[in-house]
């Protein structure tokens, strides 16, 4: 079968403005912008040479190249995400996809009709109505009058924003504005959809739908491009996975390993030192030296089955005496939301913490979180204070897919729908309507 | 009850295994850099023609959204400015012919018929200037022919040229002057003055993402623009200049589009003489107009989503 989109050797170059700068005095200030016409000419009449001299291999301040040599292919009915750090070229490549932006070389070849949603609400005008939106942005769309039209209650009710379709949108909470941008955007019958993070908008009952309705229509052979953030999303949807490093693709295959691949560069295998970590907070009594993640034989280990158990080794500096310290970690999901706290004080750890290095080990005895990719917080800080040192998404694990309830659950179907951890629950069943003294039984 | 259907031994297979589907074959896109001049394509911009009609609609819903005259502030604005020029240039401006009778039809209507065209010239000249640059959310998120904001930014001034020709009609009958065959032309006419400014809106809109210059020069040229243009004052050439430099003139000021055009259309529409000469002229170059500006703008159309 012939691909649906090939890319072959894409590289798109950008001009960036010369670093500014400051300006100490008024005279400086004037100076500069009397220079300015000299200077745009010049600017001007390199144009042409530009690409040569990078061609030369000459490193320069004013140009960089957003994408390298990106080439791929996109068979029908596929859903290939596309991941990778912030500017690593995700955007650029789905702008260069969608005609947007010229690439500077190379050539792609698309069969079929493109539908991109780089934005939800692209062209609403705050002055129209909900209803005169809904044909606006349809036709920026693609779609026709008549196609709007035999389609417009349907994209009425999927909006539900019931009687305010008459009102104009720069009243809508930006609740409702999402929904109606998303309701039009999904009733599109695009042959290839192309997404950029659209979907990490709207409320989680929302996102909700539209990654059902998503789903159903990728099954009926629409090939999806889609770019995202999120792991859970794009392990919940995406059989395939390119990933981008600094405009040029570094991993085109299945999506577990794209994403270990990915994820590999935030964590390594045995434990994280977090000296130069982001951090959060004043570091006046501790400060958190790393951490590692361990398995139930006492091995390094980033990936667990979901009710194993997990073992956390901390080591923390304490640079001054605390009488009443906090040790805590967060259960961080992808998205780097906390699902739950482990903390120190609760579990009866509470004595008081001399000056030098100490070590805590946690041990969390049955992980029942949905399949995904998750990462620890860890924070200490001096009871009833701010905290005092906390490295938010410390190290990076996966959860994959077990047994836990002993009748084959099926989890990872479900973790499209936004669900986080699992809490059992015990069923039973009686044939026949419910009456109001079964009820109240 | 369902039927069984005897399939014969030879499809059985075929039956069980169905074939894969056959794969619809799509029209190909090919995404390349392009280089150099490149057309205007046609096909492209009429399989958008909705999307067209819908960013006029747009912009003329919204013109008059929350205002309490609505609709009325369209009369308002040619009848306002006619009354204006009449009250203070009425007097300067009227030219009488040897015996003292008045050579043009009253003054205020004369002002009004030649404001008309003007308004439409310019307001389609400074909406598709700027068209574009106010476009911006949607030339970096959604793919269309770049071609069609500065058209459908014609939309507005053509709206207000129809309700206002409504209320020529209306003078014209009060005051007695009666068109004549020359009417015919008319269309002919708003259709040389819609490629006349769009052709340099096109132009300028293109330039004004590059350079945002022009963004305040446009309005200041517009201004200048109506004292080279016969619509409120008559151009009696031979008293202005003199003998000498009249056939230089007549050959100069044709050159500016709205000059023919403009004076042709107070003529067609009041039942003068029509000039024929300036027409041509003034035709000509707005189609040269609208060539380059369709032409510059493919060419620069490429880099409108990274410069803009």
């Amino acid at each position: 079968m012939k691909p649906v989109i090939t890319v072959d050797n894409i590289a798109k170059l950008y001009q960036i403005g010369a670093k500014q700068k400051a300006y100490r005095t008024l005279r400086e200030t004037i100076m500069e912008v009397a220079a300015t016409p000299w200077r745009r000419l010049r600017q001007l009449s390199r144009w042409g040479a530009l690409e040569s001299e990078i061609a030369n291999g000459e490193a320069l301040d004013y140009a960089i190249w957003a994408l390298k040599d990106v080439s791929f292919e996109v068979q029908p009915g596929a859903v290939l995400g596309i991941i990778g750090a912030n500017g690593s070229g995700k955007s650029t490549l789905l702008k260069v996809l969608s005609r947007i932006t010229q690439p500077t070389s190379g050539r792609i070849e698309i069969r079929g009709r493109v539908s991109s949603l780089l934005e939800v609400g692209t062209g609403f005008h705050p002055e129209l109505t909900g209803r005169e939106n809904i044909f606006l942005n349809g036709a920026i769309l693609g779609m026709s009058r008549r196609e709007i039209k035999s389609k417009f209650d349907e994209i009425v009710d999927f909006a539900e924003i019931g009687k305010f379709l008459d009102t104009p949108v720069k009243w809508y909470s930006s609740g409702m504005y999402v929904r109606l941008a998303f309701a039009v955007a999904a009733h599109l019958e695009p042959e290839i959809l192309i997404l950029d993070e659209v979907l990490a908008v709207g409320d989680a009952a929302f996102q909700k739908k539209c990654l059902g309705k998503m789903g159903r229509v990728a099954k009926e052979g629409l090939t999806v491009l889609f770019v995202s953030h999120n792991m859970s999303a794009i392990g919940g949807l995406c059989e395939r996975v390119v990933l981008l490093e600094a405009g040029k693709v570094v991993f085109d295959g299945p999506t577990r390993a794209g994403i270990e691949r990915y994820m590999g560069a935030v964590s390594a295998g045995k434990g994280r030192d977090l000296e130069n970590a982001l951090h959060s907070g004043p570091c006046r009594y501790a400060r958190i030296k790393s951490i590692a993640l361990l398995n139930e034989a006492g091995l390094p280990c980033d990936t667990f089955c979901m009710g194993d158990s997990l073992t956390v080794e901390l080591e923390v500096l304490i640079t001054q005496r605390l009488a009443l310290p906090e040790v805590g970690i967060a259960l961080q999901n992808s998205m780097g939301l906390n699902l739950q706290l482990f903390v120190s004080t609760w579990e009866g750890l509470k004595g008081p913490l001399e000056v030098g290095p100490h070590r805590f080990r946690v041990q969390i005895p049955k992980i029942s979180v949905y399949p995904g990719t998750y990462a620890l917080a860890p924070w200490v800080l001096r009871q009833g204070s701010a905290v005092d040192h906390q490295v938010d998404q410390a190290i990076v694990f996966t959860v994959i897919e077990a047994d836990l309830t002993g009748h084959r659950p099926y989890f990872k179907y479900y973790t499209q729908t936004n669900c986080e951890v699992y809490w059992p629950s015990t069923w039973s069943h009686t044939v026949g309507a419910a009456t109001a003294e079964s009820i109240n039984s | 009850m369902s039927t069984q259907i005897e399939v014969p031994d030879q499809f059985q297979e075929a039956v069980e295994n169905p074939p894969p589907a056959e794969q619809v074959d799509h029209p190909v896109t090919i995404i390349r850099p392009a280089h150099g001049w490149q057309a205007v394509n046609f096909r492209e911009i009429w399989r958008f023609r909705e999307l067209m009609y819908f960013l006029a609609w747009r912009d003329l819903k919204t013109r008059y959204k929350q205002t309490v005259l609505g609709g009325l502030w369209a009369l308002l604005q040619p009848l306002a400015t006619m009354a204006v020029f009449t009250i203070f240039l009425g007097k300067m401006a009227a030219a009488r012919g040897p015996d003292g009778e008045a050579l043009y039809p009253p003054y205020w209507l004369f002002v009004f018929t030649g404001m008309l065209p003007w308004t439409f010239f310019a307001n389609t000249l400074s909406l598709s200037s700027q068209s574009v640059v106010t476009g911006t959310n949607l030339i970096t998120k959604i793919y269309f022919p770049r071609l069609i904001i500065p058209v459908a930014a014609a939309g507005v001034p053509f709206v207000d040229l129809a309700v206002s020709l409504g209320i020529l009609s209306l003078l014209m009958l009060i005051s007695g002057v009666l068109p004549g065959w020359s009417l015919l032309f008319l269309p002919f006419l708003v259709l040389g003055l819609s490629i006349a400014s769009l052709g340099l809106g096109i132009l300028l809109s293109a330039l004004t993402v590059a350079y945002r210059d022009f963004r305040s020069v446009i309005p200041f040229m517009i201004q200048l623009w109506l004292f080279a243009t016969p619509a409120v004052y008559i151009q009696d050439e031979k008293g202005m200049i003199g003998e000498r430099w009249l056939p230089l003139l007549q050959w100069l000021l044709p050159l500016n589009p709205a000059y023919g055009l403009i004076k042709n259309f107070r003529q067609a529409a009041l039942g003068g003489d029509l000039d024929l000469y300036s027409l041509f002229i003034s035709i000509a170059v707005s189609l040269v107009l609208v060539v380059v500006g369709c032409f510059y703008f493919r060419r620069v159309e490429r880099t409108f989503a990274d410069i803009i």
